[in-house]
Parts: C-alpha cells; structure tokens; sequence
C-alpha cells in the first residue's frame, strides 16, 4: 500500500525525450492506467517508479518518502515486462518463486509451493509448472511474468500491457482477476494498456501522455466525455472519434475549428446526408461507415440494420465536442 | 525457386557427405592414433622402416617416461635378487636398474597446477571485466578493450626477457604462480572478447527482472547472468586451457626445475641415453588426457547452454 507521487519528471535518452516535467499523483490503493500511442513515454514513466532508470529531473516519492536514491528492491515494486523477460534457464515453477526467494523475502519453501500453486491456478498455467519457461507460447509466458509480480505482496504493481497477447476469454477473465487481486491486496497499480476495455473497466485513474508529457489525468469517464483535446478524445473510444470542420453541421462556438463526434454520438435519420460506404457487423454492434461530403464518419447503426453500401443516411450531432486550431477544447 | 527450397538431401548425396567426412576425420586423427601407437612399441619397431602398423605391445615406454635407470654390468644384474614387479623384469631385460622414479610426474603436476590455475583466473577475471564492459558505462571503453586485445600481439619471445628480469625482481622466477599469472595475463585478453560477446546477447531485461525481484546487482548477475553465460564460459575455459595447456615458449624461457611445465619437459627425453621415441610418445599420450577430459566434461554445456529467448523483442 502506498501512495505514489511523480514530482516535475524529466527523462531523456541521448537527444529522445521520453518525459518532461511529468508531476502525478497515484493515490494509496488506485487503479491507474497510462494511455498513450507508442513512443509516448509509458513504460518510461514505469521505469522511474521501479528505480530501473533515474529522472534526470525531479522527484519521486513514495509514501511522502523521496526514493530517487533507492534500488528497486528496496522500492518494493512488483514489475510486469512489457517483454515478458522470464528467466530461460529455470522452470515455470522456479520462475515464479524466484521473487519469494529473493535475500528479502526468503520465504520458507511450504509457503513458496503454496503461494506459487495458487498463482498458477489463478492464471491457468497448472500444468505447465514444471516446463522450462522457453517451453511455452507467447501467451503463457505472459502469464507467468504476470505470475512472479502477483506471488509477491508488493506496495505498487507496475504492468506494461500484461494482457496484450492473450487470447479474448483468457483478458476478460484476467482483467478481473488483476482487478480482484489488486483491490483485495488493497495495492496500487500503474498499467499500460492500449485496451479501452481495460482501461474504463479496471481504472480509478487514466493518465494521458502525449510525447512524453502528461496531457490529462482523470476518471476514465471524465477523459472519456471530457477530454482536454483531439488528442485525449482519441485515446479512449472504438471505433476512434470523428474529427470533422466545426462548420459542418451549422453553427460553432468562437474559436472552434473542428467538432469531434463519437460513433455514438451521432443521431441519424435527420441532418446532413451521406452514403454508406461499407457496413460491420461486429455481433454486438454495427458499425456504418459514410462518406459526408468530402469527409469520412463512422456511426454506430442498430444491430440488425438494413442499411447496405450506397444508401443514403441522414447524419446530427448530438453532445459533440469542440476544438480548435490546437485541438484543444472549446466549450 | 528450387535454390531456396529446403529438401531432404537424397541417399547418394548423405553417402557422399558422409565418406567425405569420414575421410577428413581419418586424415585427422593419423597423427593422434600414430603417437599413442609409438608409446606402445619397443624402441626397435618405433624407427622401424617400413613403419609397422602391426607390432608386439610393449610398455617400455611408459616405464622409461616413469623411471631413472642406470645400466649395470652383466654380472652385478646376475647377483641382484629376483625382481619384485613387471616393470623391474622389463627394465632388467635391457641390462638396466631402476634408480627412482623420473622427473615426469611432477612436470605433469606442474602443467596440472598452472594450466588449471590460470584457467580459473583467467576466467574469473575475464567474467568480471566481460560484464563490466558490457553493462556498465566505462569512460573509454572502446581504447581499454582495444588496449586489452593488443597485448595479445606480441609474441612471447618479445616479452619473455623484460619478464624474465621482472620475475627475478619480484622473486617469481621459476614459481608456479608467477607461470600462473604469466598465462592469465596472455588469457585475459581472449577470455574478456569472447565472455564480452556472449554476454552483450544476454538481454538485460533479465537482471532488471532480477533487480525487481529484490536481488542485488551481483545477486541478479550471479543467479541470472552467470547460468547463461555458461555456454560462453565453458568455451572460452577450453580455450584458455589449451593454451595454457600447450605453451612452449614461455615454459622453456622462464622455467627450469621447480615449475617446468610438461611441454619443455617432453624433448628432454629424446636426450636421456639414445632417441626413446616410445617415452616421449608416452609422455605426449598422458599430456592430452587432461583436456581431453576436460573438454568431455564441459561439452554438455557447449550444447545445452544455448537458449533462445523467453524475452518477446
Ligand atoms: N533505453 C532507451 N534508449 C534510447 N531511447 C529510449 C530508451 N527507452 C526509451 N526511449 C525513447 O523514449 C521514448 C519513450 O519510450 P517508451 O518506451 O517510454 O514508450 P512507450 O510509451 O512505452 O511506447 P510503447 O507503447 O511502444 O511501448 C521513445 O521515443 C523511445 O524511443
Ligand atoms: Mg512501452
């Protein structure tokens, strides 16, 4: 349990800042995930917490502690790899109790079976225990990299995308699972995911990082129907917000030069006309894509539309979003 | 198209592959299996000519390489008593007594301990400066590697008398550890090249894992690194002690009784009372056993070391 506090971070690499001036606060106990495109700054931002690589600005603190100068073993961080990095040479079992037999913890061997066959249960890897850990597929591997940070008890869970190689039933199960654990654990998470299930479901917390900057924190609603920018608008949300001339539909607020519309957001059946350029059947919904003057829109349509490519669709906005020259936003 | 395809070669192509393997592995080994037969032979069919592929077995050789002997008038060898063991009868037949054993098992031991010491120093050493190298920033790494590797360059003649003086000052003159780290020094720079390029593949992530974890960074490196870099050490181990194992030149400049190696030893033979080409045939067959077996040992490791990656890249 602990609360987690970045404090003005800086980091760059040779001439790559990875992040600047980045200040949050993970309160004790809170679900925050870190949503940004590739190259953003996440698994940096991980980084710094663990104590595997130094700011070169700025202050970390945990529990009110400043921990620049502590090794991650004294942090008592438990890490998920966005590579899964096991160890090759032990076995699964091996893998997994190799945090419990670290000089820190070195717990006694009855507790280490147990606490590694619950894992192992929890993650459905039983029966692979005893496999060398390059005996096993991509998926399982990163169960069991999930695995040796969950046998540990640790103040903050860092996961970089832990679930992104498994299959659909196994993420949803694991997504609660992880969310159980840590809840019940009562620890603070950091998580990287690029999953907008995982991060409206599992998060307290979402922090947006653009090029290394934190651009927004909040609730996973408050980034969803409040973002700060296209930018924000266009982490969360599948299929991906429309971003259209703000003039399209009529009227706009001073200084306004783009409108964003959710799929969801868009009334159809009266406005502007456009026509079908394809349909997605998806099982739970329907995706329309239409070709709007000189501009293309994805709606959601009823599932059992009839609408077929070259019909006419009648499109308005509803609770749209403005921006403007920036892409920040205009209310 | 067909350039590309990977296709089970045929029957006649596997025979032709094979007998010529066969073959080189033949032309190979001539010398090996000639050596361990002239220790077998009595000095007659040794410089025998024709040479004799087929001959009676003896162990002379053997005895001789273990032995000092002096010859004994006719009449004094009548008067001896009955001899006690084979190779006594064996030595007597040639009209000689054995006066105790020879300088060659403590050549042996010699090679034994400095082969072995400097084998282990210069691993040791060698695994420490590898990781340091390939992990840590070290202000002009790429001059102190090159500098490393250059000691390499010059040839044991150029450098054996300024040791040799150098030796005398320090009073490692014909010691075993002064051969020691003599032969680490000339090791060092192939272990750190060899050990710094199987380490620079072992993804660091591991360690970091390890850091995480909660071990320290020599923990993370001897539980993490270390047992994968087995592959690496046993190979560059075998490496350091066939030369160590082999050396002449600096054996036969610095050394003279206390520490002389096996390899200046060797000739010494030939001199003893007529060419004894069986005991220095003898004498060579011993001095491969070693790493001989030492290879054998760690070829499990040269296979089995090698593993590919549980970190996804
Ligand atoms: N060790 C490093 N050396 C040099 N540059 C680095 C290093 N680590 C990160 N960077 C750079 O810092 C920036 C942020 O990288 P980071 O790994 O944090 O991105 P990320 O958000 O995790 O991306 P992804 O979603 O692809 O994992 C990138 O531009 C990256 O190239
Ligand atoms: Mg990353």
């Amino acid at each position: 349990m602990a609360e987690v506090v970045l404090n003005g971070i800086s980091k760059s690499y040779g001439d790559q800042v990875a992040l600047e001036n980045v200040s949050l606060t993970i309160p004790d106990g809170s679900f925050v995930v870190l949503l940004g495109p590739t190259g953003a700054g996440k698994t940096t931002t991980l980084r710094m917490v663990s104590g595997l690589d130094q700011p070169d600005n700025g202050e970390i603190l945990i529990n009110g502690q400043a921990v620049n100068k502590w090794t991650p073993a004294q942090r008592n961080v438990a890490m998920v790899f966005q590579q899964y990095s096991l160890y090759p040479h032990l076995t699964v079992r091996d893998n997994l109790a190799f945090p419990l037999r670290s000089p820190i913890l070195k717990t006694p061997a009855d507790e280490i079976t147990r606490k590694v066959n619950d894992v192992a249960e929890v993650l459905q890897i039983s029966h692979k225990l005893d496999n060398k850990a390059t005996a096993l597929s991509g998926g399982e591997m990163q169960r069991v990299s999930i695995g040796r940070a969950l046998v540990r008890n640790p103040d903050i869970f860092l996961m970089d995308e832990p679930l992104s190689s498994l299959d659909a039933k196994l993420r949803s199960d694991l997504r609660i699972e992880l969310k159980r654990i840590q809840s019940s654990l009562g620890a603070t998470m950091l998580y990287v995911t690029h999953d907008q299930v995982e991060a409206m479901t599992m998060a307290t917390h979402v922090g947006v990082l653009d090029h290394g900057k934190l651009v927004q924190f909040g609730t996973p609603r408050e980034i969803y129907e409040d973002p700060v920018s296209i930018y924000s608008a266009s982490r969360l949300g599948t299929p991906k917000i429309n971003v259209l001339p703000a003039d399209l539909f009529g009227a706009t607020p001073a200084g306004a030069v783009s409108i964003g519309l959710r799929p969801e957001h868009i009334r159809t059946g009266e406005g502007l006309a456009g026509q079908v350029t394809r349909v997605e059947h998806l099982g739970d919904q329907t995706r329309v894509h239409l070709r709007v003057q000189t501009h293309d829109v994805i709606t959601l349509a009823d599932v059992h539309t009839t609408a077929k490519v070259g019909d006419e669709m009648l499109i308005s906005p509803q609770n749209p979003l403005y921006f403007n020259a920036q892409g920040g936003r205009v209310k | 198209m067909s350039s590309f395809s990977v296709t089970e070669p045929s029957k006649r192509q596997k025979w032709f592959a094979g007998s010529l393997v066969i073959l080189y592995a033949l032309i190979t080994i001539m010398p090996l299996i000639w050596i361990i037969a002239t220790g077998f032979k009595s000095p007659s069919d040794a410089i025998a000519y024709p040479p004799k592929v087929f001959f009676e077995p003896s162990m002379e050789g053997y005895v001789n390489l273990f032995t000092s002997r002096t010859r004994l008038p006719a009449e004094e060898l009548a008067a001896l008593p009955p001899s006690e063991t084979w190779y006594q009868e064996l030595v007597r037949d040639n009209g000689m007594v054995i006066t105790g054993p020879s300088r060659y098992g403590q050549r042996f031991l010699n090679s034994v301990i400095i082969g072995f010491g400097s084998t282990f120093l210069s691993i040791f050493l060698g695994t420490l400066a590898a990781y340091g190298f390939s992990r840590f920033k070290v202000p002009i790494k790429d001059d102190l590697l090159f500098f490393i590797l250059s000691t390499r360059m010059m040839p044991p003649i150029a450098v054996a008398i300024p040791i040799f003086l150098m030796f005398r000052q320090i009073g490692l003159s014909d010691s075993h550890l002064g051969m020691i780290l003599l032969y680490t020094a000339v090791n060092l720079s192939l272990s750190v090249w060899l050990l710094k390029g199987f380490i620079d593949e072992i993804p660091l992530e591991y360690e970091e894992a390890a850091l995480i974890d909660g071990y320290t960074r020599f923990q993370a490196f001897y539980k993490v690194v270390l047992p994968q870099a087995a592959t690496g050490i046993a190979s560059t181990a075998i490496f350091c002690l066939i030369f160590a194992w082999n050396e002449y030149a600096f054996a036969v400049l610095l050394t003279s009784g206390n520490a002389q190696t096996a390899p200046p030893f060797i000739p010494t033979i030939i001199g003893a009372g007529g060419k004894d080409w069986p005991a220095v045939a003898a004498g060579a067959t011993i001095f491969l056993i070693p790493v001989m077996i030492f290879t054998i040992l760690l070829r499990k490791h040269l296979l089995s070391g090698i593993t590919f990656g549980a970190v996804r890249k």
